[in-house]
């Protein structure tokens, strides 16, 4: 297999707390505590959870938004976690990122003109002054916006359309791949289609990987090829899409699933309410993270922490998790066989 | 009798550059014990009916017309005085952030205690007692030690059951729910979601459920409305709203949403979209509000507004060439 472009190799990040008159540190945020994937040229992999779980510190954390406390980040071949900024900068064109909130992604006192052209200059992308206006033609038309409102300020525009200007500044440095960290949470159902459609032609268009940051999982779905499943800072559970969602081989994948709402009413499925509220980074449960919400924990959760490794009967290849579960014999195994249909009521009408 | 009659509903805010009709004409009714959606993507209008059948909407600049008869009586004639007694005490509101919804210098106890004290007339120490049974019937832990702390010592999960709580504390006759779950986790949520349908059977009152997220709908409600810029395009009971949506807007709503369990099925499709954007509130639209964005729209839609018209037994929607039964039957 060839060399995946993006590698990630126990990714830790922990924020100091600094509390009382000198500044002390008197404990950490363990948001992301070692985390390990890898994403194909040409792949979506969607990072999926609740807030909190760390998934939008990965995705900045990749972005070298702030500095790592270990691990590493490996980008088409280059080593880039410890890089320092210099080098770094570069760099940077290849891995670009798409916002949440598209009122305060955008500049206001910058016209889109400005906005889009700033990546380019700042890595020399163009040759001459009619190169860079016609790769600014080609960004609007890329994200289906009018090439005349390339002169109109973002506060002009709906919030469909300035995270279609996000998804153009996006797409300015010719990047090898994308963060999208929540990048159509903000928006109504019918624009969310619009942009989901549009990152979806971008990706096919353009060979573009992407790292889909996201809680929605209907659109997660329909968007990606791989799942990777984040609780309390670290993964629980990768595999691809078909498989994830057929048989989900994690209790909280599990959960997940069955808590989404989904348009059937009166739909036979499957229900597990988890107890509780996610436990705090600042002091996550010894063992498996998951145990003081999990309905199957058994002793052995509460003191080993699971692996994440090879699932058996997984639907396809490249399914992994980190459950105790997956040693026992499948006749005491609640995570055995496919559950998914009856936990996504699919079929039921 | 219904319990609540929404006649011809208008509110309209003065703004510098003109009158924005954020609900324009809107009628429907609650029946006692029962659970209404109101659908819609931001700015159809949706929040601002709620607001006004308790009429939170500032006056000026906000103009409430038309009627809203709770028990028979309009509220629009009633004074501040009695619609203080009503507030909290026969129709409560949960707001959809508990996080700024609740006060945050006064203990959980003391803001359920509150509308108890205020509506029932109980002792401080009878109120407190009572906040208790409160915060146990909503399913927080420990509810003796939980009604003595701050909203900032609780998640959010717990938070918004603070507010379901408080909303509850009277036994309301209506109970309004603006996207109750909406800042919450999908696994809180499912909690949340649960609790309402729980607490529905136990305390009886009749919900009007204020969302954007059609699951959640399709979960909770008997009756769905689905507003567009201002005004009722479509109203049924839930099975056949989804299973036969009649409005072109809530065919292209169900439409655009991914289904879950898609990749298994094998009906992975390019969502359907639906062009363009919602039009201002402020220019009277003469035709239907949706023709700008519509697949099917033709002259006829741009010059006349549909009526809403009965298109099946229970099922109105307002669309000139949405079907009706017999021509569906046939």
């Amino acid at each position: 297999m060839s060399q995946p472009l993006l590698q990630v190799n126990d990714l830790k990040k922990h924020f100091p707390i600094k509390a009382g008159f000198l500044g002390g540190t008197t404990g950490y945020v363990y948001a992301v505590d070692g985390v390990s994937f890898d994403i194909a040229k040409g792949e979506t992999l969607s990072l999926v959870g609740e807030s909190g779980c760390g998934k939008s510190t990965v995705g900045k954390a990749l972005l070298r938004l702030f500095p790592l406390t270990a691990g590493q980040v490996v980008l088409g071949g280059d080593r880039i976690d410890d890089m320092p900024n210099g080098t770094l900068r570069p760099l940077r064109r290849k891995m670009q990122v798409v916002f949440q909130d598209p009122f305060s992604s955008l500049n206001p006192r910058m016209r889109v003109r400005d906005i889009l052209a700033e990546p380019i200059r700042n890595f020399g992308l163009a040759k001459d002054a009619a190169d860079l206006e016609k790769r600014l033609e080609g960004l609007m038309d890329k994200v289906r916006l009018p090439r005349d409102a390339i002169n109109r300020w973002p506060h002009e525009f709906s919030g469909g359309q300035r995270q279609r200007i996000g998804i153009a500044r996006a797409l300015a440095g010719e990047p090898d791949l994308i963060i999208c960290d929540e990048a159509v949470s903000a928006l109504d159902v019918s624009v969310k289609a619009q942009i989901v459609n549009l990152l979806q032609d971008l990706q096919t268009e353009l060979g573009l990987a992407m790292l889909f940051i996201s809680h929605d999982l209907a659109i997660v779905e329909h968007m990606t090829h791989r799942v990777a499943v984040m609780y309390l800072g670290k993964i629980v559970e990768v595999a691809p899409k078909r498989s994830l969602f057929g048989a989900p081989k994690h209790p909280y994948t599990e959960a997940l699933l069955s808590a989404v709402p989904v348009p059937m009413p009166g739909a036979a499925r499957e229900r597990i309410i988890l107890k509780g509220d996610v436990p705090s980074p600042i002091n996550p449960p010894k063992g498996c993270r998951f145990h003081t919400r999990c309905p199957y924990a058994f002793d052995r959760c509460r003191t080993e922490e699971p692996q994440l490794r090879p699932v058996a009967d997984a639907l396809e290849g490249g399914h992994i998790a980190a459950c105790h579960l997956h040693d026992r014999p499948a006749g005491e195994n609640p995570l055995s066989g496919a559950k998914g249909a009856q936990l996504l009521a699919v079929g039921s009408a | 009798m219904a319990l609540l009659e929404v006649e011809n509903l208008q509110t309209h805010f003065r703004t510098p550059d003109g009158i924005n009709r954020a609900v324009d004409g809107v009628n429907f009714h609650v029946n006692a014990g029962e659970t209404v959606a109101i659908v819609g993507e931001s700015g159809c209008g949706k929040s601002v009916t709620a607001m006004s059948i308790l009429r939170l909407i500032p006056e000026p600049p906000g103009k409430i017309a038309g009627a809203i008869r709770f028990n028979g009586k309009n509220l629009l004639d009633a004074s501040d005085k009695e619609m203080r007694a009503i507030r909290g005490n026969e129709i409560s509101m949960i707001f959809q952030e508990p996080m700024t919804s609740l006060n945050p210098v006064l203990t959980v106890g003391r803001q359920i205690g509150e509308t108890l004290r205020l509506h029932q007339g109980l002792s401080a120490q009878a109120a407190e007692d009572r906040a208790v049974e409160m915060l146990k019937l909503v399913g927080i832990p420990e509810p003796q030690r939980r009604v003595k702390e701050y909203p900032h010592q609780l998640s959010g999960g717990m938070r918004q059951r603070v507010m379901i709580a408080i909303a509850l504390a009277c036994n309301p006759k209506l109970l309004i729910a603006d996207e109750p779950t909406t800042a919450l986790d999908v696994t809180i949520q499912a909690q949340i979601l649960e609790l309402m349908r729980d607490l529905k059977h136990r305390v009886g009152a009749a919900i009007v459920l204020i969302t954007h997220d059609l699951g959640v709908v399709a979960e909770v409600a008997e009756r769905v409305i689905v507003m567009y810029a201002g005004r009722k395009v479509e109203e049924a009971a839930v099975g056949p709203l989804f299973r036969n949506p009649r409005h072109p807007y809530t065919q292209g709503l169900l439409g655009s949403m991914p289904k879950l369990g898609s990749s298994l099925t094998g009906e992975e499709t390019r969502l359907a979209e639906i062009p363009g954007l919602v039009p201002s509130l402020k220019k009277k639209i003469p035709g239907c509000v949706f023709a700008s964005r519509c697949p099917k729209v033709t002259d006829l839609c741009t010059q006349y507004a549909p009526a809403l018209e009965e298109k099946a037994p229970g099922h109105v929607a307002a669309c000139h060439y949405a079907l009706r039964e017999e021509v569906v039957a046939a």
